[in-house]
C-alpha cells in the first residue's frame, strides 16, 4: 500500500494507560465473555500475584464452544488476555492487554473442560488455548494443558510463536496441535504488521516440527496491501514447506472488517479503515502459492 | 373391561394369504398391531447412500408440471378454491396432475392445488379466507353453517367463561384452536395397507360390541357415537378409493399398492380435516417391508422403488388448506406439517433405518428441497454411520431436516412413536393430543409486576393483585408475584383448552383419523409456553443486575432500565439456565393441578413455530432490555445475539430443560453457515454428525439445523423469484423463506448466525 506511514511500521498504537476500559460495554457483544466461569476476585493483592506466578489464576478474555475452527471437531476455545504483538488487522484488539481480562482460576477452566469431555469425545474435538497470546501466561497455560491431558482431552495452542522460548518441552509434551500464526515471511513486513521480530516465530515452528509427534496447522492472514506481496507469501510458503510432515494444513484467512468497531470502542486508532477484504482471485493466488509447495491449503 | 381388539384369527388371516405371503407371522396377524409386523419383517440397512437412484423423466415431468403452477399460487396466495363444496372424504370427483403418468393417485379436490372449504371448524374462517382471495362465498353454504349446522367455533364461544375471553383477547393465551382444526392427530395410515379397510371395519364393530355391553352413561354414549362415525368414515374411505378405481377393502399386495393404500388413508384425513398439523406418522420403514419384498422377488427395481416414493412425496407436497393470512402470519408460509418420522433405534437395539428411510430423504434431491413433508429424523448416536452421514449431508445441502432425540422419545413412548407437527411425540395409533397452542409467559411476568393489568392496553385482565411498589425490582418480590400470576394463568389456560376440545370432539370430530386408532387411547392435553428466554433473562436481570421500573402517569410499569451485567440464557451458564429449568418445572406443576377434559394427561411444549414474532409484537418492554414489540426468540431458543459462546453452548443451555416436564417437546433452532462446520464437505458432514451426537447425548430433545449464508437470505429477500424453493428451518418446521413476511425474514436474519467470521 503506497500510503504506508511511519506509525504503521511499528504495529498498532497501544492504548495509553489510564484510558477508560470500556470494551464491550457499548452495545456490541464483545466476544464471548467469561459467563459461566467463576471470577477469582477473593484474593488479597499479594496472594493474587503469587497465584498468577504459579499459574493458579490467569487473565481470561472469554471462552466459546466452536466447531471447525481452532482445531478439529468441536472445541472449547479459551481466549486469554494479553499479547506482545500489535497486529494492524487484529480483529480482537480487546484481547491485546492482559489487564482487560478477568481473573479466572485454572481449576475453574478445567472444571468446564471436564464438563465438555462428552462433547469433545462425540465430536472429535478438544481444548484450544488462544488469545491474545497464550504464551504470555506460560504457567497458567502449563496447568491447563496438564489438566486437560490428565483427562485425555485433545489439546491445541493458538500462538504467533513470538514467545516460543517461554514454552518448555515439558509443556509441549501436553500439546497435540499447534496453530501457528505466521503473519509474514519477510522480517520487515512482519515488523510492519506486528511491531515485532519474525525470527522467534520461525525458530518456534522448527522446534515443534523437530519433535515429530506434534501436529501443526499454519495460519496466514491475507491483508491486501499489507501481507499480500508475492514475495512475502512465497517466503512464508517456503518456510512452512521446510517444516515437513508436521504441517498438516495451511489456512489462508482472508482479512475482514468485522473487528473495526472494536478498535473504535476501545478508543484505539485503526489503520485499516480503507482496506478491503481480498478478492477471491487474490485469495486463490495466495492459496496457489502454498499449494505449489505441496501443502494442503484451505 | 377388555381393551384388546380381539379378532378371531379367521377375520384377518383367512382373507389375506396372498397379500401377506413371505411375511413372518406373529401377533400382528391376529389383531391390529403394526409395530409387531414391522419388528418381525423389516430389514435394517447399515450401509451408505450409494444405492440410491435419481429421478426418472416421469417423476421430473410431473414435478415440473406442478412447479409451473407454483408462481401463480404464490402471487395470488391460492391457486384456486372450490367455494361451493364443503369437503368430506367423498365430496369431490377424482383429480389428477397427469393421469397417465401418476403412479400414486389422489388429490384433495378434483384438480391440483385447488383448495376446499372445511367449515366444521368455523365458518367465519372460511368466509374470511374466501374474501381475502377474491372468492364470493356461496350463500347456500353460508345458510347451512349459519342456520342449520353449528360449528366448533360457535360451540367454543358458547361456553368460554369471561376470564378466558379476556386472556385470549389480551394475547396472554394465544393461538387456541377455537376457530380452526386442532390437528396434531396422526391416524395410523399404515393399517389400511396392512389389513385393508374391511378388516378395520370388522375390528371397529368388535369394539362396538364391547361398548354395547356397557351401561349407557355419558362417556360410553360418546364412545359409541364416535365408533359409529369411525365406521362410517372407513366406508367413505373405500368409496373414495373406488372413485379412483381402487378396491382397498383388502390388504395391499405389492409395494405400489402399499404406498397407494396408505396414501388414500392419509388423503381421506386431509379431505376431512383442516388441522393445524396433519402429520403422516412413521411410514418409511413400514413401506420398506413391501418394497423390499418386491425387490427381492425381482418385480421392482431400485429406480422404480424410488419413483414410487418420489410420486408419493409429490402428493404430500401439494396438500393445501384454505386459511386466512392472519393464520399464516401466526404459523408462517401456508404450512401443513405433513411430518414424517424417520430412523431411530428399536427397543431390541436394531436400528429402524431401512433403505426406504434413505429413499424418503433422497426426494429432497430428486425433487429439490421443500418444507413438506416435514422430514424428521429420530437421532441417536447409535444410528448406523452411513445413515448419520447421509442425514448430515442432506441437512447441509437442503436445510430441510429436523432432528429429535430418539433416546428420549423411545424411553417415554416406545419405538413406534412419531412426531405430530414439530416436536410432539405420540405412539402411532395409540395416542392423540389435544393441541393447546401456548401461553405467553413473558406477558405473565409483566402482569405480575403490574398487578394483573395488561402493559399494553392498561386493562385489568388477571384478577387484581398487588403490583410491584417502588422503583427498584426486588427478585424475591417479583418471583412471589409471578408465582401467583402463573397459578391464575395455568387455571385459565386449562379451562380454555377443556372448552376447546369438548367442542372440537362434538362438532369437528376427526372421524377417519380416529378410525385408525385403537379404541382405548392415551390423550394428552398439550399445553405450551412461549417467551421462555425473555422471562429467564428478565428474572436474571432482576436477580443479578439492577432493574428499575418506569411508570406511566397511571402507575403502569411500561419500561425498564437495567444497570449492570447479568448472566443470560444460552451460554451454558448455570446461573441463568437454572432459572429456565425452574420456569419449565413450575409452570408444568401448576398445569397438572387442573383436571382435564377426558382425563387427558397434562403435557407442555416449549415451542412457538414462528409465532414468536406475533407474540413479541403483543408484548410490552421486558426487564431484560427487550423493547415493546420486539420478537421473542423462537421455541426454547436463547434470545437473539445473547448466546455468545457458540452454537453448541447455546444448545447445551436448552438441553438442560427437563424433557419429563415438557413431554410435548422442546424446540431449538440453530443456524450455521457451511464454513462454520468445516473446510471441506467431508469435514462439514463429520462435524455436523458430531454436533448432533453431542447434543442428543447431552439430553437435547430437538434441533432444527439451518445451514445457510446470510448473503443467501438477503438476496432471497430482494429477489424472491430466484429462490422459489429456498427452505429454512424455523423452530420445528421448515418453511419457504420467500413466503415469510418481511418481518419474519428480518427476524430470521437477526438470529445469531453461528460460524466463524
Amino acid at each position: 500500500m503506497s500510503t504506508a506511514t511511519d506509525e504503521r511500521q511499528t504495529g498498532a498504537p497501544v492504548v495509553p494507560l489510564g484510558m477508560p476500559l470500556v470494551g464491550g460495554a457499548l452495545g456490541r457483544v464483545s466476544g464471548a465473555g467469561t459467563e459461566g466461569l467463576a471470577v477469582d476476585d477473593e484474593r488479597a493483592r499479594s496472594q493474587r500475584f503469587a497465584a498468577v506466578r504459579s499459574g493458579e489464576i490467569g487473565s481470561v478474555h472469554s471462552w466459546e464452544l466452536v466447531t471447525a475452527v481452532d482445531g478439529p471437531g468441536t472445541r472449547m476455545t479459551t481466549f486469554l488476555a494479553g499479547c506482545p504483538l500489535r497486529c494492524l488487522y487484529c480483529h480482537n484488539p480487546d484481547t491485546m492487554e492482559m489487564r482487560r481480562g478477568t481473573d479466572v482460576a485454572a481449576d475453574e477452566i478445567l472444571r468446564r473442560v471436564a464438563r465438555y469431555r462428552g462433547v469433545m469425545k462425540a465430536t472429535g474435538g478438544g481444548l484450544t488455548i488462544s488469545g491474545g497470546e497464550p504464551l504470555m501466561q506460560p504457567a497458567f497455560v502449563r496447568r491447563l494443558l496438564r489438566g486437560a491431558k490428565a483427562m485425555d482431552v485433545h489439546t491445541a495452542i493458538d500462538t504467533s510463536g513470538f514467545l516460543g522460548s517461554a514454552c518448555t518441552d515439558e509443556m509441549l509434551d501436553d500439546v497435540d496441535l499447534v496453530l501457528l500464526d505466521v503473519k509474514s515471511g519477510d522480517p520487515d513486513a512482519y515488523r510492519r504488521v506486528t511491531g515485532r521480530e519474525l525470527q522467534p516465530t520461525l525458530d518456534f515452528g522448527r522446534r515443534i516440527a523437530g519433535r515429530g509427534d506434534t501436529e501443526i496447522w499454519v495460519r496466514f492472514v491475507l491483508v491486501p496491501g499489507l501481507t499480500d506481496e508475492e514475495d512475502n507469501v512465497e517466503r512464508v510458503a517456503a518456510y512452512v514447506a521446510s517444516l515437513g510432515g508436521a504441517v498438516t494444513r495451511v489456512e489462508v484467512l482472508p482479512f475482514h472488517q468485522m473487528g473495526r468497531d472494536k478498535w473504535e470502542e476501545l478508543g484505539m486508532r485503526y489503520e485499516l479503515d480503507e482496506t478491503q477484504p481480498p478478492t477471491p482471485e487474490l485469495v486463490e493466488r495466495v492459496r496457489g502459492q502454498f499449494r505449489d509447495h505441496g501443502l494442503t491449503v484451505y | 373391561m377388555s381393551t384388546t381388539t380381539a379378532h378371531s384369527r379367521e377375520d384377518l388371516a383367512s382373507a389375506t394369504p396372498a397379500a401377506w405371503s413371505g411375511f413372518t407371522s406373529g401377533p400382528w396377524a391376529d389383531h391390529i398391531d403394526v409395530r409387531d409386523f414391522i419388528q418381525r419383517n423389516y430389514t435394517p440397512y447399515e450401509g451408505d447412500s450409494a444405492f440410491l437412484a435419481g429421478p426418472t423423466a416421469r417423476t421430473t415431468g410431473i414435478w415440473d408440471r406442478l412447479s409451473a403452477m407454483f408462481p401463480a399460487e404464490r402471487e395470488k396466495g391460492v391457486y384456486d378454491v372450490d367455494q361451493h363444496t364443503p369437503s368430506t372424504i367423498t365430496s369431490h370427483a377424482p383429480g389428477y396432475i397427469d393421469e397417465a403418468n401418476e403412479l400414486i393417485v389422489g388429490l384433495q379436490t378434483d384438480a391440483p392445488l385447488k383448495r376446499a372449504i372445511m367449515p366444521n371448524g368455523g365458518y367465519r374462517m372460511v368466509e374470511k379466507s374466501l374474501e381475502t382471495y377474491g372468492y364470493e362465498p356461496d350463500p347456500r353454504v353460508g345458510e347451512i353453517f349459519g342456520k342449520y349446522r353449528k360449528t366448533h367455533n360457535d360451540g367454543v364461544f358458547d361456553v368460554y367463561p369471561p376470564a378466558v375471553r379476556a386472556a385470549r383477547s389480551s394475547h396472554i393465551i394465544t393461538g387456541l384452536p377455537d376457530a380452526y382444526g386442532r390437528g396434531r392427530i396422526i391416524g395410523d395410515y399404515r393399517r389400511v395397507a396392512l389389513y385393508g379397510v374391511d378388516a378395520l371395519i370388522a375390528a371397529k364393530k368388535l369394539e362396538r360390541a364391547e361398548l354395547d355391553m356397557e351401561r349407557s352413561v355419558e362417556d360410553v354414549i360418546r364412545d359409541r357415537e364416535e365408533n359409529a362415525e369411525q365406521i362410517r368414515a372407513l366406508g367413505e374411505l373405500k368409496a373414495m378409493a373406488a372413485s379412483y378405481g381402487y378396491d382397498i377393502s383388502g390388504p395391499a399386495t405389492t409395494g405400489r399398492e402399499a404406498v397407494q393404500w396408505l396414501y388414500f388413508a392419509y388423503l381421506a384425513a386431509v379431505k376431512e380435516q383442516n388441522g393445524a398439523a396433519m402429520s403422516l406418522g412413521r411410514t418409511s420403514t413400514f413401506l420398506d417391508v413391501y418394497l423390499q419384498r418386491d425387490l427381492e422377488a425381482g418385480v421392482l427395481t431400485e429406480e422404480q422403488a424410488q419413483e414410487l416414493v418420489d410420486d408419493f412425496v409429490i402428493k404430500l407436497r401439494i396438500v393445501r388448506f384454505l386459511r386466512t393470512p392472519e393464520y399464516d402470519a401466526l404459523f408462517s408460509g401456508d404450512p401443513t406439517w405433513v411430518t414424517e418420522s424417520i430412523g431411530g433405534i428399536g427397543e431390541d437395539g436394531r436400528p429402524l433405518v431401512t433403505k426406504t428411510s434413505f429413499r424418503y430423504l433422497q426426494t429432497l434431491y430428486n425433487l429439490g428441497p421443500a418444507p413438506e413433508p416435514n422430514m424428521t429424523v429420530f437421532w441417536s448416536d447409535k444410528l448406523p454411520e452411513g445413515f448419520k452421514r447421509y442425514c448430515a449431508q442432506v441437512s447441509i445441502d437442503t436445510s430441510a431436516v429436523q432432528y429429535e432425540s430418539d433416546d428420549l422419545i423411545r424411553a417415554d413412548w416406545g419405538d413406534d412413536a412419531a412426531i405430530a407437527c414439530c416436536v410432539s411425540p405420540m405412539k402411532v395409533g395409540k395416542q392423540m393430543q389435544f393441541f393447546g397452542a401456548r401461553v405467553n409467559l413473558a406477558k405473565a411476568l409483566l402482569y405480575a409486576i403490574n398487578g394483573g393489568r395488561d402493559e399494553v392496553s392498561g386493562k385489568q385482565v388477571a384478577p387484581v393483585a398487588a403490583p410491584v411498589e417502588g422503583e427498584l425490582l426486588d427478585y424475591d418480590d417479583v418471583m412471589a408475584k409471578f408465582d401467583v400470576m402463573m397459578d391464575w394463568l395455568a387455571q385459565t389456560y386449562v379451562d380454555a383448552l377443556n372448552c376447546v376440545h369438548f367442542m372440537h370432539d362434538k362438532y369437528a370430530y376427526e372421524r377417519i383419523e380416529m378410525a385408525l386408532h385403537d379404541r382405548e387411547i392415551l390423550r394428552t392435553m398439550a399445553c405450551g409456553i412461549a417467551g421462555l428466554s425473555v422471562v429467564v433473562d428478565s428474572l436474571s436481570a432482576i436477580k443479578y443486575a439492577t432493574v428499575k421500573g418506569l411508570r406511566t402517569t397511571d402507575g403502569l410499569v411500561t419500561e425498564y432500565s437495567v444497570t449492570g451485567d447479568f448472566p443470560t440464557y444460552g451460554n451454558d451458564d448455570d446461573r441463568a439456565d437454572e432459572i429456565a429449568v425452574w420456569i419449565v418445572k413450575t409452570f408444568m406443576q401448576k398445569i397438572r393441578q387442573y383436571p382435564t377434559y377426558r382425563n387427558a394427561l397434562h403435557t407442555q411444549s416449549v415451542l412457538t413455530i414462528t409465532s414468536n414474532v406475533v407474540y413479541g409484537k403483543a408484548t410490552g418492554s421486558t426487564p431484560d432490555g427487550r423493547r415493546l414489540g420486539e420478537p421473542f426468540a423462537p421455541g426454547a431458543n436463547p434470545m437473539n445475539g445473547r448466546d455468545t459462546h457458540g452454537m453448541l453452548a447455546s444448545a447445551l443451555s436448552v438441553a438442560k430443560l427437563p424433557y419429563s416436564e415438557a413431554q410435548d417437546g422442546i424446540s431449538l433452532t440453530s443456524s450455521v453457515v457451511p464454513s462454520g462446520l468445516g473446510r471441506t464437505p467431508e469435514e462439514q458432514v463429520t462435524n455436523l454428525v458430531g454436533l448432533l451426537d453431542a447434543y442428543t447425548l447431552s439430553s437435547g430433545y430437538h434441533m432444527n439445523v439451518n445451514v445457510l449464508n446470510r448473503e443467501t437470505l438477503l438476496d432471497a429477500m430482494e429477489h424472491p423469484e430466484n429462490y422459489p424453493q429456498l427452505t429454512i428451518r424455523v423452530s420445528g418446521y421448515a418453511v419457504n423463506f420467500v413466503r415469510l413476511t418481511r418481518e419474519q425474514q428480518l427476524d430470521v436474519l437477526s438470529r445469531t448466525f453461528h460460524g466463524a467470521v
